[in-house]
């Protein structure tokens, strides 16, 4: 295809640099810099998608962040498509593929182009009125109906091949957008010293003014664009100022937080973009920030509106004068103020034939004196009532508006035109200061809401502040920036500008037509298909807030959030209601300001480096010794080990009995370990757990249960009394961070007075648990200089011990009830700890055994694991742990609690054995326990919380929670399975060894 | 009943450019008195007066809204239905509202787009395993039809999931409940309020409650920006301020305030047709009829009425997303925002008389009340009419911070959206 | 994410602190003479003011300590910080 629409000359397009993409399956050509849209454009392509619910064709009406139409599928279907992309923005590259949106087969025909022509019977809102009757038919047929018609675009199917990064930035002025506003304020707040950023969306700085080459607009006597352009040169040079550009403000939050997505990709080929980074979401912290967002232009709200070549006015004039794109060749601008004009001249200058259509009576403004010589026809005090063509507008039908603007008279004039340029006047951009907190007023001479009070460190200027001549953008910029930076002076102190000034406003909301409102269709929400007639049909049913009419009319949903909708809506609103326009408020801006890819947000906490994975120091051991691992919070924990051909359960069965008949080895280091120093060391145990610690001898070990000040239990673990004044706790590992904070909680603010310090050393020490038979004769061999008796080294004791020089600590401490040893040692030793261990006990066929065996030996015992055999609603009465709660004690956390009525209650769920009446059927883990099957609605008494096949006793058994279980003990009860029902019998929760003989054995 | 929404009615007001269209709910100003006044207009306030005026002939009431209806968290929720709930009570009060839900549409004759597309929750760990698996088995004996899923089930009932053993929390399996699923927040709202107005409630929107006035132990009536309304029985469900109200009326709750966040994507073609829920790596998504995914973020841990959180929590949910679904790293974030939740310290509601007479409260239903609205409603009337509650919510009541008969959801519960 | 000022270690962003709720609220030296109401009152009632509101806040990924934070909770605007056992600055 060629580009017959291109004009000759424009110096912002490298033309040397051609390049082709491919557009819904045809291959197009356009130049570097261009964006897809005003490529198509350049190619004559008008028809870009279908609205989302009416599937009316759309072309492209904008060329910025606000496009609602021209929406596309970008990359295929590859791992590179992205769905929503707006051609305004997309810049093109070599090889781009774009595809519209919402249509099926194509674009051309869309086969839902069937629901324009019941658009009569589906008004907003129109599925909370149907679809109910019958019943059935919802759940069958219209629900899944509803729910495929949804969408534009397509997800990826595939992971995203590229890569994202985060930055932070701290600045002392961040200035948000590069037009002549920003362009000034950031070459100001350099120049007094400030560390200044600033940060432009587009890939080139200057906004609009700098392709603005008419006489009329001057600064220092040079025309506006040649005096923007030297200022862009000269800021590009000063030292303390950073210029992002292809960088778009998302967000902005309270304290001067904002986030800025830098593009750093997507405008290049794919093969120039493998395995570098496609964006960076910058996360700014600024002193104070300058807004300079500009405005954008309204559309006209009046009947077909919304067909392909129907466009803003100053996007017309962006595509012929920047990217020497004409949108047409017969244009009519229609429009209300004198922006437009500017349109019209550039327009006529390059030879396309223009006319105008203005709603307002007269101009005295000089660009429409210029208009008028050059020959332009202007239809005064006219409306554009109607327009045709289906795929591309072909022509408008205008009339005269009467007096008060409310109706039209006259007879219809038929104008031909393949293009319609709009202009409804100007919206300052203020969704970024109102994101921040900051509150709007509303000025009625033109309908804008403007920024008001600030609740952060921040200004605005330029358009975004409601200044829309170039005079008084420039000067206000420059005072504002003065005082908001205390700066006495600048270079642009003595700055001339002339500009034309407009004298006369218009603005009708929704215009007027020959037709009733009922029979037009005049859009304000271009994407999503609302009309005007869907606002007033919604206030008719008394929707009268802005932000109830949005939900029933899906009004500034889309993917534009509304940028040209809501006002029109707004307006629309208070007219039907005749209140001021001010007194309705707008509807909340939410970030992002334009959509933000989540591959940006999360930046590199992708794949491996979602969590981080905390490995203890035998981590590498486990794994070449083929263990799985199991995820205990950020720990991979060795799980079983299991031997060629092994299952779980046999290598489970086969470490269980080895830890009990000789030797086994389990890596303990995942514990939560604290190091409690200080003459009130004693005392803060005291408080902190349920039993007595005052007596506790030097180098001895006491097990301990701590609550919370609920009563509930919390955590639980041994503590060493290394000497007089110093502990070792241990923790869960799950829970070590979350104790650490509780006592450093109470230490601080409730016992301030206690002579108390808390490190935590958990990962500092790395922890080998021996155990079984021959474990004593395994730490023989390692530590030849220590007696392993009873009388030196009885149960629930410590020693310091040195293993090839280095120090360790060993507590000869049980979770398994096997006579045990734990030794800890610094962190860096542990593997060699480990391997010493290993090799001293292969002679006892010492085997290694993971988190299930644990867990396994444990349960024979009827100990508990804190979090599975509690839930955070069981106290350690519940648990029969009675004796480990002091009753002479004045106060421990959570005691109190324990003395509620409920609390108190003898029926609670309390810690049970269960037997099953088959001894080879295992419980499952989680299975509910009831007395009475047949009783409706069954009554559940509690749940099985740990279950396994004890190779040691050859039986199932299980640890139970069972309501009032301590009086139930040796009754039959059922655990209703989804197949069948077993039969078990309550019994004592130590199944094994319940004399603890083998502690000392 | 005003006029009635079918396809009929549709058709027939196409005729005449749909421009005869009733008010869905009047406008009125408020009387001087009223047996019953609701506090707050959102779903389950709204639900309150519905079923007040519906099944307990309460039809001279008032609902006071300080801003518009369904405006606060109804919403802004992202509608997860579901009523898979551990304990006893809860699992009562859920699937009693589960049940309403069903028939919503045509007991309101308003379409609320209940879908039952089903609620996945996974699990990560081996805790998570034995807790879903405790749920799962809780909720088979109560009725409630929740079942387990092996990872390779659960691969194929929502098949974007990235289930790949290797990822740093992979999948372990999940329970899925059929019935429950997703309803159209917007709707739950506004179709209660036609159904309540139509019976003669008055529905009074931008009043906001000023002060409630006692006599002793008794509630008198209640100050407002639309002057002093008189009434014997005040039932307060305004959420997230639920304690401003309470310390007018001099009474203190075990609640706390705290932003939750939520964000939807652009719109896209069906991609998702379930809602999955993962709390070991704190992320649940669905799609919305339009399009949009639909994801829930957390709460921060701070009080706070701004309606906004922290980007962190934002990060830290789309960071999740990407883990269980790398295919989304390119979906577009289109919108966020915050609402403010009050959250009890056991994770389940209040439902209760006070200490005070005639004051009752519904709060506390923390980051997962939507779900509830219907049930909540019906529960809440019976409570104000009879000033005693019902049997379904009697666990519900304040009493349970003093007795220490907690309804703890926290432990084996698992996110309780 | 508001900016607060630790009085240890000077201004941190949010994201480095945990929230511990409402401050002053000191746990009674002799739960065991406190009726059930009282308990329950300490244990789990809260002002949740809207407002400015007194509170706790620890300096978590930071110096670890605890300390007092002045905060309207219906802006996040921060009135004063001050240490444990300290005076409130302002009422």
């Amino acid at each position: 295809m060629s580009e017959n629409f291109r004009s000759s000359e424009t110096k912002f397009l490298d033309k040397t640099n051609r390049i082709s993409f491919i557009y819904n399956g045809k291959k197009y050509y356009g130049y570097k810099g261009d964006t897809l849209a005003s490529a198509l454009l350049s190619n004559g392509v008008h028809l870009i998608g279908r609205s989302f619910k009416y599937h009316r064709p759309r072309g492209i009406m904008t060329c910025g962040s606000e496009e609602p139409n021209a929406i596309v599928q970008i990359g295929g279907n590859g791992s590179f498509t992205e769905p929503n992309v707006r051609a305004t923005e997309q810049e093109i590259y070599e090889g781009l593929e774009a595809s519209s949106q919402n249509c099926w087969p194509s674009v051309e025909f869309d086969v839902g182009g069937i629901n324009n022509f019941i658009s009569p019977v589906i008004p907003a809102g129109f599925y909370y009125k149907t679809f109910m009757w019958p019943r059935k038919l919802w759940y069958s047929l219209y629900e899944p109906a509803i729910r495929m018609s949804a969408g534009l675009g397509k997800s990826p199917t595939q992971p995203d091949p590229e890569l994202y990064d985060h930055n932070h930035l701290h600045c002392d002025v961040l200035v948000v957008g590069g037009g002549i506003s920003g362009i000034i304020a950031a070459s100001i707040s350099a120049d007094n010293g400030n560390n200044t950023v600033l940060i432009d969306d587009k890939n080139s700085l200057g906004g609009s003014t700098i392709f603005q080459d008419d006489e009329n607009f001057k600064i220092d006597d040079e025309i506006s664009s040649v005096w923007l352009n030297n200022q862009i040169k000269n800021i590009k040079n000063k030292k303390n100022l950073i210029i992002k550009q292809r960088t778009s403000l998302a967000a902005y939050h309270s304290y001067n937080y904002l986030l800025a997505r830098e593009n750093l990709a997507d405008h290049k080929s794919l093969n120039e973009r493998a395995n570098k980074l496609r964006q960076r979401l910058w996360k700014i912290r600024a002193k104070k920030v300058i807004l300079a967002t500009g405005a954008i232009e309204r559309p006209l709200i009046f009947n077909n509106n919304d067909r392909p070549g129907v466009m803003l006015a100053s996007s017309v004039k962006k595509y012929i004068d920047y990217f020497g794109v004409k949108c047409g060749n017969k244009n009519v601008i229609f429009t209300n103020n004198d922006s437009a004009y500017e349109t019209a001249i550039s327009l006529n200058k390059k030879g396309i034939n223009v006319t105008i259509v203005d709603i307002r009576g007269k101009s005295s403004s000089v660009l429409v004196k210029n208009a008028k010589d050059a020959g332009i026809k202007i239809y005064w005090n006219h409306t554009v009532v109607d327009t045709k063509g289906y795929r591309r507008i072909k022509s408008i039908q205008i009339m005269e508006m009467s007096e008060d603007g409310t109706n039209v008279i006259g007879s219809k004039i038929n104008l031909v035109c393949d293009n319609l340029s709009i202009s409804g006047g100007w919206t300052p951009m203020v969704h970024l200061f109102t994101q921040s907190g900051g509150k709007l007023k509303f000025r009625d001479s033109d309908q804008v809401f403007l920024p008001n009070t600030a609740t952060s460190d921040q200004i605005n200027v330029g358009s975004c502040n409601g200044d829309f001549e170039l005079d008084d953008i420039i000067k206000n910029t420059i005072s504002d920036c003065k005082s908001f930076l205390s700066s006495s002076s600048t270079d642009f102190d003595l700055i001339k500008v002339s500009c034309p000034k407009q004298k006369e406003n218009k603005n009708v909301w929704l215009l007027p037509n020959d037709k009733p409102l009922g029979k037009t269709k005049p859009f304000l929400d271009f994407q999503n298909d609302s009309t005007a007639k869907d606002i007033k049909l919604a206030m008719r049913e008394g929707f009268r807030s802005i932000e109830h009419v949005k939900r029933y009319t899906t009004t500034g949903m889309g993917t534009d959030q509304g940028k040209l909708a809501n006002m029109h809506a707004l307006g629309i609103i208070s007219e039907t209601a005749g209140v001021k326009m001010g007194s309705l408020g707008t509807t909340t801006f939410r970030p992002p300001y334009t959509p933000l890819s989540f591959g940006t947000i999360v930046g590199r906490n992708v794949g491996t480096f979602f969590d981080i994975i905390r490995k203890t120091p035998m981590h590498t051991w486990h794994e070449n010794h083929k263990a799985e691992f199991e995820n205990v919070g950020q720990w991979k924990r060795a799980w079983y080990y299991p031997k060629t051909n092994e299952s779980m359960n046999q290598a489970v069965q086969r470490e269980s009995k080895a830890a009990r008949e000789s030797a086994g080895i389990l890596d303990a280091s995942t514990l939560g370990k604290i190091d409690i120093k200080g003459t009130d060391a004693s005392e803060f145990l005291n408080r902190v757990y349920t039993n007595a610690w005052s007596k506790l001898g030097i180098g001895k070990c006491r097990y301990g249960l701590m609550l919370n000040e609920d009563g509930m239990v919390y955590d639980d673990g041994v503590t060493t009394r290394l000497s007089e004044n110093h502990y070792l706790m241990t923790t869960t590992t799950g829970g070590a961070a979350n104790v650490l904070s509780k006592l450093e909680d109470y230490l601080q603010t409730e016992w301030p007075e206690l002579d108390v310090w808390l490190t935590s050393v958990t990962d500092h020490y790395a922890t080998a648990s021996v155990c079984g038979p021959n474990s004593k004769n395994i730490l023989k061999k390692i530590f030849p200089n220590i007696e392993f008796n009873d009388e030196n080294f009885p149960h629930m004791s410590f020693k310091n011990a040195e293993l090839d020089g280095i120090y360790c600590r060993i507590m000869r401490i049980s979770f398994t009830g096997e006579h045990s040893y734990e030794i800890n040692i610094e962190s860096k030793y542990g593997k060699s700890l480990w391997e010493k261990c290993m090799d001293a006990g292969k002679e006892f066929n010492i085997t290694p055994y993971g988190t299930e065996t644990m867990h396994l030996l444990r349960a024979e015992k009827g100990f508990i694991i804190v979090g599975q055999d509690t839930d955070g609603t069981m106290t350690p009465i519940d648990l029969q742990m009675d004796w480990i709660v002091s009753k002479k004690k004045y106060d421990f956390i959570g005691k109190r609690s324990l003395y509620r009525s409920d609390t108190m209650r003898e029926d609670r769920k309390q810690l049970v054995g269960l037997l099953t009446d088959n001894p080879s059927e295992v419980l499952e883990e989680g299975a509910q326990i009831v007395q009475d099957e047949k009783k409706q609605p069954i009554e559940m008494l509690g749940h099985v919380t740990s279950s396994y096949f004890s190779p040691n006793l050859n039986k199932s058994i299980a640890l139970a929670v069972v309501k009032n279980g301590k009086k139930l003990k040796g009754q039959k009860l059922l655990v209703p399975m989804k197949d069948k029902t077993i039969k078990v019998t309550v019994s004592d929760f130590i199944f094994f060894d319940n004399k603890n003989e083998r502690l000392n054995a | 009943m005003k006029n009635n929404y079918s396809i009929f009615s549709l058709i027939k007001n196409s005729l005449t450019y749909h421009e005869n269209w009733q008010q869905a709910w009047r406008d009125p100003e408020p009387k001087k008195e009223y047996d019953a006044v609701i506090i707050g207009g959102g779903g389950h306030g709204l639900a309150t007066a519905f079923y007040l005026a519906k099944k307990h002939n309460m039809k001279n009431i008032a609902v006071v809204e300080k801003g518009w209806i369904g405006g606060g968290n109804t919403g802004r929720n992202t509608t997860i239905i579901r009523s898979n709930y551990l304990w006893d009570a809860s699992a009562g009060l859920y699937d009693h509202a589960l049940k309403l839900w069903e028939n919503l549409s045509q007991e309101i004759n308003y379409n609320v787009m209940f879908s039952q597309r089903g609620v996945m929750n996974l699990a990560h760990n081996l805790q998570d395993v034995r807790d879903l698996k405790r749920r799962t088995h809780a909720n088979r004996l109560n009725g409630i039809d929740a079942v387990w899923l092996s990872t390779e089930e659960v691969k194929n009932f929502c098949p974007i999931i990235n289930t790949s053993p290797d990822i740093r929390y992979p999948v372990l399996g999940g329970t899925l409940q059929r019935r429950a699923g997703t309803a159209r927040h917007d709707a739950v709202a506004w179709g209660y309020a036609r159904g309540a107005d139509s019976m003669g409630v008055d529905i009074i929107q931008n009043c906001e409650v000023k002060a409630i006035k006692r006599s002793g132990d008794a509630v008198e009536g209640l100050e407002t920006t639309k002057g002093f309304i008189k009434t014997k029985k005040i039932g307060v469900v305004a959420a997230g301020h639920s304690s401003v109200i309470a310390n007018m009326a001099g009474i203190r709750l075990p609640l706390e305030s705290k932003p939750l966040q939520a964000l939807v994507s652009e719109p896209v073609k069906p991609i998702i047709n379930t809602v999955v829920m993962s709390n070991a790596v704190h992320a649940y998504v669905s799609q919305s009829d339009k399009g949009e995914l639909v994801i829930g973020a957390g709460t921060d841990a701070y009080v706070s009425y701004t309606q906004r959180g922290s980007h962190d929590v934002v990060e830290g949910t789309l960071k999740a997303i990407l883990e269980l679904y790398p295919i989304f790293s390119r979906m577009k974030m289109l919108r966020q925002w915050g609402g403010i939740v009050d959250i009890c310290p056991d994770a389940s509601p209040i439902v209760s008389k006070t200490s005070i007479k005639g004051l009752y409260f519904n709060c506390g239903w923390g980051t997962g009340g939507f779900k509830a609205t219907p049930g909540s409603g019906d529960l809440f009337a019976h409570t104000i009419a009879n000033d005693e509650p019902h049997v379904l919510n009697a666990a519900f009541n304040i009493n349970r911070f003093v007795s220490g008969d907690l309804v703890d959801e926290h432990g084996a519960a698992a996110v309780a959206h | 994410m508001f900016i607060i000022t630790c009085p240890f270690c000077g201004e941190r962003d949010q994201s480095e602190f945990a929230a511990g709720g409402e401050a002053h609220i000191v746990r009674p030296k002799q739960p065991t003479e406190l009726s059930d109401d009282e308990w329950a009152d300490f244990l789990f009632m809260r002002k949740n003011i809207k407002g400015v509101q007194f509170e706790r806040w620890n300096h978590a990924h930071g110096c670890r300590k605890w300390f007092n934070v002045i905060r309207d909770t219906s802006n996040d605007k921060i009135h004063a910080v001050y240490k444990m056992g300290e005076k409130p600055p302002i009422k």
